[in-house]
């Protein structure tokens, strides 16, 4: 077997050696139970005294949507004047200019979100002070946000007849205190002593061997980069992401970024197991994310190791498969593993472009955005796929002819009709998107802009329709990857996408903690012989299903007119 | 909060990375006690007598980043391949075209990929050796040496740095 192939299969088993873990402490950790992190409980006491917080009050669902809506639009409001200001504030040492606002718009958002589209490139469109106090705060406080939203529905699941759900602030915090900052001051330090700068120091300006003088941009970027990747958001310290050779500059630190990114999703499945003491429920869960994962990625490395059969036309072997926008450090492999994992779990960061890996590469890539919920990103992975495992209950139901139940409790019209309204937003956003912009394009709409959309596309034909098509899809997955030859730094895409974001991030939370928190005041039925398991390999294939119809009826006719196209122009 | 995840955080580790290579700044690489570039950074070399890095679509610049973002089907893009692929026939006489690797005319990711394959650092190997006045044989060798092999010898591909490479070339 090549060494590039056993790589890949390195990190995966390495990601599950951690994951399985790291889900039980999860699960202690938020059940109260006692773990060797209790040392930081003094820690959490000054930060809760601080904010005037009072952990042991009790919220119901309401609540807590309240307090998390209300703290996320206190950060849009502080990191929007940030943006806008930071060419006047301190840490600046390349003297980089202020962001617009409406690219200052949807830069925060994009963050708030757990996104990262990124319309600018890091070296030049912001600050050292603005990539921490905005970028990196943002990485850390949005995945606690979807930790701590499943973290309410863990606990609507377990009890039988409940309305108190705990306290948010105390989910918030702990997942900051206990979760995130310790697992990112390893893997800081791994990419810190591989190379990955961690200092305050400008741009370097050298000569190189045979006489240029050319520009190395620097920064505190260690520390970032392992909040990007394990509170899955993405958003690189350098335009090129984890393509760039410091912010990515070997194989280990690429198995660990690829880790990094993986481990909570996954653990949280787990987490889910051990918490409300259904393991075997947890096990379907995760087989089904697996076999999803499995059906993207095998096609994903064919493609990607066969190479580009326009360039093989020409006489290339491409012993090494495709190698446009990839780095020979990682090689195809790697490369296409990653493009998997970071479209499955909504990171959207990068270790070789996506806009020029294969068309049925980019099919992949699109389609796992679509579903969204093969893991999923850190927390509202899990809320998506609870949203499709209410829609398989509701069906499975109809089918048997029975009330449907999920965890002895009935589920009735006003729960399938919420997990129906966010199931169908996603594809809703994507397509009204796309179709806006196709047509602005195709009818030369617009032609007085600063960037007309003419100019918008990097590519051709079938190509170009499949950039306009990734970036709402990325939008709408809170996903942020991009095909990044769309010049999408304009009015158009910022605020478009932005409200893209906003609506595809909120109404996906809000609608799985309202279900389960509906569903738990209701009544609790004991299981019976008549009761619909959800814990068996059949109801597993079932919601796997249900993930497929919808994604394949609602999006076929738009890859059909973007990636099959093309494969077909190409092959 | 803001304090802990965006001040104290990073600084807890811009300081322990004092003790890293290159102190948090970067390792740089010097030949002749200059400092000639940075290990983990590509750059450019068009002078034959040297090996040659790959195409990049932001001229090797670190001052940015990026690839050429090209489709896999688009007709200038491809014009572009073919174009290379003659500019190495002519550099190189005597190479067969089935043996050039990918990476010799595709552009990197990020626009500063450092690393080649041995096959494409070999395959340069004739020419520098007839303008050099060198035994291929020591090329070789010299690329031999200069390969670092898959992490742990089992995972990921074999790479060799450019940079350092030209550097060792320069000293024989």
């Amino acid at each position: 077997m090549n060494t590039e192939l056993l790589g890949v299969i390195a990190t995966y088993a390495l990601t599950l050696i951690i994951a399985i873990p790291l889900g039980r402490y999860i699960a202690k950790v938020f059940k109260g139970e006692k773990t060797w992190m209790d040392f930081l409980a003094p820690l959490e006491r000054l930060i809760y005294r601080i904010s005037g917080i009072n952990p042991k009050e009790e919220m119901n669902w309401k609540q807590h949507l309240k307090a998390l809506l209300t703290i996320n639009l206190i950060w849009f409001v502080y990191g929007f004047f940030l943006l806008i200001f930071q060419d006047k504030l301190p840490l600046n040492p390349d003297g980089n200019p202020a962001q617009t606002p409406d690219l200052a718009f949807n830069t925060v958002i994009s963050f708030l979100v757990n996104c990262n589209l990124q319309h600018y490139s890091g070296e030049s469109g912001l600050t050292y002070l603005t990539q921490l106090f905005v970028i990196t705060f943002l990485q850390f406080l949005s995945a606690a946000t979807g930790i701590a939203a499943l973290i309410v529905v863990f606990k609507a699941l377990k009890d039988k007849t409940v309305t108190q759900l705990g306290n948010f602030w105390e989910f918030f915090v702990k997942t900051n205190t206990r979760l995130l900052l310790p697992v990112c001051l390893v893997i800081a330090l791994i990419l810190s002593f591989n190379g990955t700068p961690a200092s305050y120091a400008g741009k370097d300006a050298i000569v190189t061997m045979q006489g240029d003088t050319v520009g190395v941009s620097r920064g505190p970027a260690a520390s970032m980069i392992a909040i990007k990747h394990l509170g899955t958001n993405g958003g690189g310290w350098f335009g090129a992401n984890s393509i760039h050779p410091l912010e990515n500059p070997n194989y280990l630190t690429n198995m660990t970024e690829a880790i990094a990114q993986t481990i909570i999703p996954v653990a949280m499945i787990f987490a889910l197991g051990f918490f409300i003491r259904r393991k075997k429920f947890a096990y379907v869960i995760f087989g089904v994310m697996t076999a999803g994962m499995l059906l993207l990625l095998i096609p994903t490395i064919i493609q990607e190791t066969g190479g580009n059969p326009a360039i093989a036309r020409m006489g290339i072997l491409q012993s090494t498969g495709a190698m446009e926008g990839k780095e020979v450090r990682f090689g195809p492999t790697a490369t296409a593993y990653w493009s998997t994992i970071t479209t499955i779990i909504s990171t959207g960061s990068i270790n070789g472009f996506h806009d020029s890996t294969m068309p049925l590469t980019g099919m992949m890539q699109l389609v796992a955005m679509m579903t969204n919920c093969f893991y999923g990103g850190c927390g509202v992975g899990i809320l998506n796929y609870f949203v499709f495992i209410i829609i398989a209950v509701f069906i499975s139901g109809l089918m048997v002819g029975r009330t449907p139940e999920f965890m002895g409790h009935k589920v009735e019209a006003r729960e399938v009709k919420i997990a129906a309204l966010v199931a169908l937003l996603h594809p809703f956003l994507i397509l009204a998107g796309t179709a806006l912009s196709s047509f602005a394009v195709a009818h030369g709409w617009g032609a007085g802009w600063a960037t007309p959309p003419g100019n918008w596309l990097n590519n051709p034909g079938y190509h170009g329709f499949s950039e306009m098509l990734y970036e709402y899809t990325s939008a709408a997955a809170n996903n942020g990857s991009g095909f990044e030859g769309l010049t999408d730094n304009n009015i158009f895409w910022n605020v478009s996408t932005g409200f893209v974001l906003i609506l595809s991030r909120f109404l996906p939370i809000i609608g799985p903690v309202a279900i389960a928190g509906l569903l738990a005041q209701k009544k609790y039925i004991p299981g019976s012989a008549g009761t619909l398991k959800t814990d068996t390999a059949t109801f597993g294939v079932m919601t796997f299903a249900v993930i497929v119809i919808i994604a394949a009826l609602a999006f076929f006719p738009s890859l059909a007119l973007g990636p099959i196209a093309e494969y077909f122009s190409l092959y | 909060m803001v304090l802990l995840t965006a001040g104290i955080y990073p600084l807890l580790i811009a300081g322990i990375s004092k003790l890293a290579p290159g102190k948090g700044d970067g390792v740089t690489v010097t030949n002749k006690g200059k400092v000639v570039g940075y290990a983990n950074v590509g750059q450019q070399f068009t002078d034959d007598k040297y090996f040659q890095g790959r195409p990049s679509a932001v001229g090797y610049n670190a001052a940015g980043s990026g690839g050429s973002n090209k489709g896999p089907s688009n007709g200038d893009y491809l014009k572009v391949v073919q174009e290379r692929i003659d500019t190495f026939l002519a550099h190189n006489p005597g190479v067969k075209k089935e043996n050039i690797p990918a990476e010799l005319v595709t552009a990197s990711g990020s626009g500063l990929d450092p690393h080649l394959s041995p096959a494409a650092a070999l395959l340069q190997v004739p020419r520098i050796a007839k303008l050099r006045n060198l035994p291929e044989n020591k090329l070789n060798e010299l690329v031999k040496e200069n390969t670092k092999g898959p992490l742990l010898g089992m995972f990921g591909p074999s790479t060799v740095n450019v940079l350092r490479l030209n550097i060792a070339l320069d000293n024989l």
